[in-house]
């Protein structure tokens, strides 16, 4: 267990993504199985245990210790699982002197071969066996609350690293496989073949774009490609199989249990590669929704009776990777689109859509239609050569994003924080924010790149000479009419959020340009953010 | 500003006991038997012993200050007359200036120093180099103020040594069941084990330039670590001097580019105040990994506001435990409790009987360690 809280405690610390991929790889070169199978199910949250309720915790440290004492140290801490860790009491238990730690692998297997009602006894017992930083990765096993910034794509960069395979190959197999992996790992170690994807409805590894240039247009014939909306929802495959019907991300996360009505549709036997949005319900066809209404269904291990009912989620359609029996991936697109429209004509019609085909004969022809696209939640146009075979990857020449311009809004820079790595002793990431009545600034969003080097140390400089107040690594910058540092921010989109003070939250904020010229009582009010979100509703 | 202490009691008679609970001395005792609160009191200033006429640790300029260690925040210039162990003066001239005070006067450990009426001894408190209890004494009662203490081996200073007392006055820096120091032996071996994992990024270790910094060198090199260690500027005179008081800190190089290129800090330990960490100062470094020893380390949540890649829990303060040790061993007949998380020591101590109260001295950091 030490070696996985071990393991735990350098991800959370670790703010960079090589050292992260180098921490989980340096565990799967020195961690045996079934350990590092079991460590890898954990922060993947792959890992099917009885849970232990908050509860359930609580009552086992107040048969330990003064609720009082408890709780004032849960106060101070502010975090269940990481207080009982700390101060459950060791004196009195019978740990000195012992050596038996549970490991990982013991702890999995006993919570997987035991009764829910089981959970809170086999806890107690191991507390009492571990130390401080064991306890902690127990409690965060037991009660599911691993939160540790580490997105799947990343954990199957790592085993792909691991083992020097392509990371697609991890994602086409990672369905089929059950924890403590061993197959993978034997795999990866050059130990054992391929393990052979048995489970039914795998993911099949998408095929992504690369964003055009604009002097890419000189070397591409219109005749050549054809053009639809890039709809900015989830891009999902809804694959399946044997009766086994399954929703996944990109990357190859199944997200089936957060969307049950739209999986339920699923009435065929194939794969589709589309894009999950959700509709207006009450309208006679699909009535695309806005970017707020998909905001309520993201991010939801469950979904509720009324969310279904005010937010129904579709799939519009872009390609057709599997057919029956037949796998299409190989077919020019035109064929597989064809091919596609006659599939989709069979399902749901308020389930499934297939996504349009934009009509041009110029590029400039398909930039008007850019400029102006008929529903907010669209987010560019996707150019796909006519010929492309459906290629996992990012193949070159195929398939193209042409996003549209960007949100731009004048923002003063309000608060700055220290960088990590490279940029340490440097202010380099900024929380900047726009007026609101009575001559406040109020933060709208934080960024913390889109500027070069050079203007990082202007930027830095400015922090340092008209810092107010410190707090830790933050400082609070000089901002005020007359007084303070204009950003041009760029940002993708922008919604309401009760989350934030101003209540807008913007997507993908970067800064595009420092204006020292412009006067901080010229930036942006917050009125100008609030009429950019009714005009995307 | 000083709120009169509530008093709170629990359990067993104490001698002094019916005096406090009546607010006046019980009759047939007459006046032999003195209240701890005529002994010392709390004060804007300090803790102010009125039959001596002195304050221990003010945290203003007084004529009489007895001092228990050279922290800044228990060390002030500006005194007239500073009572301390020699260590702790040769601290504060390195820190003020040789005329940070009218008149010095060294106190030797154990040794008897009359104060008017009153008797005063200095004990070893464990803390940092010269760190004392100061223990005050009239008229057969004894009350031990013991600054800041740490009851765990240091190879920087004398150990700390519990005082039999009517009233035991202890800090609470880390007074939560939450806070078990981990062995500092086996953090170090944290911070050496990353070290060798990161050649290419030089180690920036947060320390607080009088007795964290010296400590954690010590505690490296008895890791069996014998490479040059950088040190910032702001810990260079107070390692000479702990060096010349014969604690052997090994080869200390300045941390400065002049002295070395930037590739050469690649793979090295660096130490500084956790302060110089946000200044261009750390600009010189590759890649640097920030670290920070201190018993706040403890808990997640704050190592990551202060964007500490590496934590190491090394404290110079006594932990929940020791604290809780400490006054079993004492067995004083009440405690008073000052700076930190005063209500959950005070808690324990009424749980086992033993009468407590919140001193609520104002002025000093419970932040610091």
């Amino acid at each position: 267990m030490n070696r996985f809280a071990d393991l735990l405690d350098m991800l959370a610390f670790t703010p960079s993504r090589n050292a992260k991929l180098a921490l989980l790889q340096d565990y799967f070169r020195t961690v045996p199985d079934p350990e590092r199978g079991y460590a890898l199910a954990a922060i993947a949250r792959d890992l099917d245990i009885p849970a232990v309720k908050p509860a359930q915790l609580r009552e086992l440290i107040s048969a330990r210790m003064d609720p009082e004492l408890f709780a004032y140290s849960y106060d101070y801490v502010g975090d269940l699982a990481e207080t009982i860790a700390l101060a459950w009491p060791e004196k009195e238990t019978a740990r000195a002197g012992r050596n038996d730690a549970p490991g990982l692998a013991e702890v999995v297997e006993t919570l997987q071969a035991s009764s829910r009602r089981d959970g809170p006894r086999l806890v107690e017992d191991w507390l009492d066996r571990l130390d401080a930083p064991g306890r902690y990765a127990l409690l965060k096993l037991v009660t599911g609350g691993f939160r540790m910034g580490l997105s799947g794509r990343l954990i199957k960069q790592a085993l792909a690293g691991f083992g020097q395979v392509e990371v697609n190959e991890i994602e086409e197999l990672w369905h089929g496989l059950t924890p403590p992996y061993l197959e993978l790992f034997a795999w990866l170690e050059g130990g054992g073949d391929k393990p052979v994807n048995a489970a039914a409805a795998p993911f099949r590894p998408v095929m992504l774009s690369h964003a055009v240039e604009l002097t890419d247009f000189d070397k591409l014939d219109p005749d050549d490609f054809t053009a639809e909306w890039k709809w900015d929802g989830i891009r999902v495959q809804a694959t399946s199989e044997r009766g086994v019907n399954r929703l996944y991300t990109r990357t190859g996360d199944d997200i089936s249990a957060a969307f049950p009505d739209l999986v339920d549709a699923i009435a065929f036997d194939g794969a589709l590669d589309g894009e999950l949005l959700v509709a207006r319900p009450g309208g006679e066809g699909i009535e695309t929704g806005t970017f707020s209404d998909l905001q309520q269904r993201l991010n939801r291990k469950t979904v509720t009776a009324k969310q279904l009912r005010d937010h129904p989620a579709f799939f519009r359609a872009y390609d057709i990777l599997q057919d029956g029996a037949f796998d299409l991936r190989a077919k020019p697109f035109l064929e597989r689109r064809a091919r596609l429209e006659s599939f989709v004509a069979e399902l749901d019609p308020m389930r499934f859509d297939v996504s349009q085909l934009l009509p041009f004969t110029t590029w400039h022809e398909l930039s008007l239609l850019r400029a102006d696209p008929p529903f907010a939640v669209i987010e560019g146009v996707m150019i796909k050569r006519k010929l492309s075979p459906y290629v996992p990857g990012r193949p070159k020449g195929e398939w193209y994003k042409w996003k549209r311009d960007p949100f731009l809004i004048d923002a003063v820079l309000m608060y700055a924080q220290r960088g990590h790595g490279k940029r340490s002793g440097y202010y380099s990431d900024y929380t900047f924010g726009v007026w609101r009545d009575e001559g406040e600034l109020v933060p709208v969003g934080k960024a913390y790149f889109g500027f070069t080097d050079e203007e990082l140390l202007k930027i830095d400089k400015y922090v340092r000479d008209n810092t107010i107040e410190r707090f830790g690594p933050v400082r609070s910058v000089r901002a005020g009419p007359d007084k303070g540092l204009v950003f041009e921010v760029a940002f993708e989109g922008i919604n309401r959020s009760t989350r934030h003070k101003s209540g807008v939250a913007m997507r993908f904020p970067r800064i595009s340009r420092l204006r020292w010229d412009k006067p901080p009582a010229e930036a942006d009010r917050l009125e100008t953010l609030e009429r950019m979100i009714d005009g995307t509703e | 500003m000083i709120a009169q202490p509530m008093l709170r009691r629990v359990g067993k008679r104490k001698p002094f006991r019916w005096a406090l609970s009546r607010g006046r001395k019980p009759p047939y005792l007459g006046c032999m038997t003195p209240r701890p609160e005529d002994l010392l009191i709390p004060r804007r200033e300090g803790l102010y012993c009125p039959p001596g006429d002195f304050f221990i640790d003010p945290v203003r300029g007084v004529d009489r200050a007895l001092i228990t260690h050279g922290h800044a925040d228990h060390a002030r210039a500006g005194h007239g007359h500073v009572l301390a162990t020699p260590e702790t003066l040769d601290i504060m001239a390195i820190r003020y200036g040789a005329d940070h005070a009218d008149a010095t006067q060294p106190a030797s450990l154990g040794e008897e120093i009359r104060i008017k009426d009153v008797t005063v001894t200095f004990h070893p408190a464990g803390h940092v180099l010269g760190s004392a209890q100061i223990a005050v004494e009239r008229n057969g009662l004894r009350i031990v103020a013991s600054g800041d203490y740490k009851p765990r081996p240091d190879p920087t200073c004398a150990s700390f040594e519990p005082v039999a007392c009517d009233v035991f006055i202890t800090e609470a820096t880390f007074a939560l069941p939450v806070f078990r120091h981990p062995d500092a032996g086996s953090e170090i071996a944290r911070l050496l084990r990353s070290v060798s994992r990161n050649p290419d990024r030089a180690h920036l270790v947060g320390v607080y330039s009088l007795g964290k910094a010296q400590r954690v060198i010590r505690l490296i090199r008895d890791a069996g670590y014998q490479k040059p260690l950088y040190i910032h500027g702001a810990l260079q005179k107070l390692c000479d001097y702990y060096e010349s008081q014969g604690i052997a800190l090994g080869e200390l190089r300045p941390a400065t580019v002049e002295a070395s290129a930037k590739g050469d800090f690649a793979g090295a330990i660096v130490l500084g105040p956790p302060s110089a960490f946000g200044d261009k100062w750390a600009r010189r470094f590759p890649d640097p990994l920030i670290s920070f020893a201190s018993g706040w380390m403890q808990v997640r949540a704050r190592a990551r506001q202060r964007g500490v890649e590496l934590p190491l829990v090394i404290s110079d303060h006594a932990d929940w435990d020791e604290l809780a040790e400490t006054i079993t061993a004492v067995a004083p007949g009440e405690v008073w409790v000052t700076h930190g998380r005063e209500e959950a020591l005070v808690r324990w101590c009424e749980m086992q009987g033993i009468a407590a109260k919140p001193l609520h001295l104002v002025g000093y950091e419970d932040e610091g360690d």
